[in-house]
């Protein structure tokens, strides 16, 4: 291969550039998608659990019945305690959904507690949505525990206890996690959806014949497409870092340059995937289909949907050759761990190798396509 | 341009309605069985996004990576140790120093680590366990929440048992929580994720694909000429969205019987009931596909639309994966625009819980409400097209 020429290439580029800014229905998919992710997403995604109805029994009516009843309504993630006269209206209060879960508190609970026996109490919870029905168990659990430990010291004591820290986000609030995420996600949306667009939108509209017979070496006409969505990533990526950094007050502890390398071969390896789907399209309409039908996997591999620990071992060993997973790691680590550059080299080699694979499979298949 | 614009004999169109309707719905037959995107939405996407949701996206904790550091040479330390190993909910590597635990932490290669003191095995020994520590890397918060309580109920637990060996009654905290889960008590993420990505399916092919398929014949004039025959208005909109219903219905019924088959989900209600949901969802999805590709009249344009308006709401704004009662209040009132709010709750109740008409039939008649509103404005939308 050649070194590509540069005037041809300074040509091609700002043709590519032309094209998706001029169109107005391009430059609404640069502006629209990273606004509303980045409202809906900060804002709805977390799994917290707060404001929640929780129903009682109480049958015991005893003092320390209330004053735990007292504690739970007093915590910020219950609202409101709702007492419910029997099991039957318990039944119907959680298959409406008017409560995710119950407490039942025996008859015998206060005279327990005065005797010095386990008293008990039952939680019935909501299945349907289990999540958040077991964050929930964990307060109540918690609550109960924190009461227990004050009637009976000692009993403490001899038990034990844990102390619980969390590192480089102490109050676990879910925005340093969000934030930081999302300069991945959005990234690789952007990326994907307008590199895919490319090629099909040249061979829709017949102009990419007239490609081919111009001057243009087939690697300057790749590399002329792969620099728009480049631009237009670091753009959203950086835009999202000052974001989340000045307006969201996410500590970035690690290096910008660094930062800026890993967006780099993360965009490789984007644009790649994008132009294998585009080359492969015969329509726009098949490559924007295309495209999603990459990123919805690519994301729910990621990490960012749910932890990869989660999956079946099999599926971790899928998740290699996601490049999300690894850019996700490195921006999750700069922003909060202070990651050095050795740690953020061990995620970047896999990108670049994912970067090199697709981009030499889309170079390949784009030749092919010409013939 | 409505009916009563036209000169007379334009309004008595020849031949039966019936006759029209078939035609129509054949010449979509056609297009629907000749499109590859169609296949690609209406069977392709759905067994993927099931897929996923059901290995990909779990929310249970299953052997997550810490790191255990032992500072204790003792037998007590030994044992505790053991039981972390033994629990199926980590995956342990025993380190002797925290330093090599904040390298691996940093490196992501463990999401936390315990940590038991010195003297662990002797405090225990006199009866004062010193505390242990827990840290987690909080860059998770979720999973961050979930180790906290499972390496402290594992503790919890190895030290009842150890108090009860040496035969000390009383060794159980004072209250004890017993809890019951009902319709999944598995607690499985999947049972509320599959029926979720149902929904998400029926949105894609009630909205995107029907708002892609639509926007192309605007886009290369064969509505112009559609509407220029002896069609009617309604005689047209139904030819546009019964092939549709049928493919969401189909695709739908294809989704429960992998995810009851596959994925092991329990059917307590009625395919009865199911079924009036799905159809009550699938006309606020295809009025919406339909009005945004009359007003776009762009397959570009309206597949974004058709993205912003109604995938990610129904991802995000649904309940399906994030709770709406923890959003802000202002997100909180946006999802009562959403329309698939209402049909999670009623799936996941089909699904898990059984026939709650209390639950299906209030969501059922909101659905409506928003299909026929969205059909108003659908039938407003094609005229004025034609008009202008």
């Amino acid at each position: 291969m050649t070194l590509p020429n540069l005037t041809r290439l300074k040509a091609m580029i700002m043709k590519e550039i032309l094209a998706l800014l001029r169109d107005r229905k391009s430059r609404m998919v640069l502006i629209l998608p990273p606004l509303v992710q980045l409202l809906i997403f900060t804002f709805a995604t977390t799994l917290d659990v707060k404001n929640v109805d929780i129903g009682l029994i109480d049958r015991s009516g005893g003092a320390h019945a209330q004053e735990l009843v007292q504690r739970i309504q007093g915590s910020p993630q219950f609202r409101d305690v709702i007492v419910l006269p029997s099991l039957r209206a318990m039944e119907e209060a959680i298959d409406e959904q008017k409560v995710i879960a119950a407490l039942i508190i025996e008859s015998d609970f206060d005279s327990r507690i005065a005797r010095g026996d386990v008293a008990r109490v039952g939680l019935v919870l909501d299945g349907r949505r289990s999540n958040a029905a077991q964050i929930l168990a964990g307060y109540v659990n918690g609550i109960a525990m924190g009461y227990g430990a004050e009637l009976r010291p000692e009993m403490v004591k001899r038990a034990g206890a844990s102390e619980v820290t969390h590192w480089y986000n102490p109050s676990l609030d879910f925005k340093w996690f969000t934030l930081p995420s999302l300069v991945a996600i959005i990234v690789s949306v952007a990326g994907l959806a307008i590199t895919s667009q490319s090629v099909a939108r040249e061979r829709e509209l017949g102009t990419f014949d007239q490609l081919m017979v111009s001057p243009m070496r087939v690697h300057e006409i790749l590399i002329g497409m792969m620099v728009p969505p480049m631009l237009v990533g670091m753009f959203n990526g950086i835009l999202f870092l000052v974001v989340a950094k000045f307006a969201f007050g996410v500590p970035f502890t690690g290096s910008f340059l660094l930062f800026l390398l890993a967006m780099f071969l993360y965009q490789l390896s984007l644009i790649g995937m994008g132009l294998l789907v585009s080359a492969s399209s015969m329509t726009q309409q098949q490559a924007f289909l295309g495209s999603f039908l990459a990123t919805t996997p690519l994301i729910l591999l990621s990490g960012y949907a749910a932890p990869i620990d989660n999956m079946p071992d099999w599926l971790q060993v899928v998740t290699y050759a996601d490049p999300i997973r690894y850019f996700l790691i490195i921006v999750q680590g700069l922003f909060l761990k202070a990651m050095p550059a050795s740690v953020v080299f061990h995620q970047l080699w896999p990108m670049a190798i994912i970067a090199a694979i697709s981009l030499a499979a889309a170079a390949w298949l784009f030749r092919a396509r010409m013939e | 341009m409505s009916e009563e614009a036209l000169p007379p004999q334009a309004a008595q169109p020849q031949g039966s309605s019936r006759r029209r309707l078939q035609a129509l719905m054949v010449k979509e037959y056609a297009q629907i069985r000749r499109d590859p995107s169609t296949f690609l939405i209406a069977f392709v996407m759905p067994m993927l996004l099931l897929f996923l949701f059901g290995y990909a996206v779990s929310l249970d904790p299953r052997a997550t990576k810490i790191a255990l550091v032992v500072q204790d040479e003792s037998a007590a330390a030994a044992r505790l140790t053991q039981a972390y190993v033994n629990s199926p909910y980590f995956s342990v590597r025993v380190l002797r120093g925290v330093a090599p635990a904040r390298d691996l932490m940093t490196k992501d290669e463990i999401r936390g680590f315990v940590v038991l003191p010195p003297d662990f095995g002797a405090s225990m020994a006199k009866g004062a366990p010193r505390p242990i520590q827990i840290v987690t890397d909080g860059t998770q918060p979720n999973q961050a929440t979930f180790i906290a309580s499972y390496a402290e109920g594992v503790r919890a637990n190895w030290v009842l048992g150890e108090l009860e060996a040496r035969g000390l009654r009383g060794a159980a905290p004072p209250i004890d929580v017993s809890q019951r889960v009902w319709f999944n008590p598995g607690l499985q993420s999947r049972f509320f994720l599959v029926p979720g990505s149902i929904a998400i399916v029926m949105t894609m092919i009630g909205t995107l694909l029907t708002a892609l398929v639509v926007a192309r014949e605007w886009e290369r004039g064969t509505m112009e000429a559609l509407l220029a025959t002896p069609v009617r208005m309604t005689e047209f909109i139904a030819s546009k969205v019964l092939p549709y219903f049928l493919l969401g219905l189909a695709s739908m019924a294809l989704c429960t019987a992998i995810a009851v088959t596959v994925f092991g989900l329990p059917f307590r209600g009625s395919i009865f009931a199911l079924l009036l949901i799905a159809s009550a969802f699938l006309l606020p999805a295809l009025g919406l596909g339909l009005f945004i590709s009359a007003t776009t009249k762009n397959q570009f344009v309206a597949s974004q639309m058709a993205l912003f308006a109604s995938f990610l709401p129904t991802f995000l704004l649904s309940g399906f994966i994030f709770e709406i009662s923890s959003m802000p209040w202002p997100i909180q009132a946006m999802t009562y625009a959403v329309p698939a709010r209402y049909l999670i709750p009623a799936l996941q109740t089909v699904f898990m819980a059984g026939d709650v008409w209390a639950i299906i039939l209030p969501n059922i008649g909101i659905m409506l409400l928003f299909g026929f509103g969205f059909f108003f404005l659908c039938f407003r939308a094609t005229r004025r097209s034609l008009d202008s």
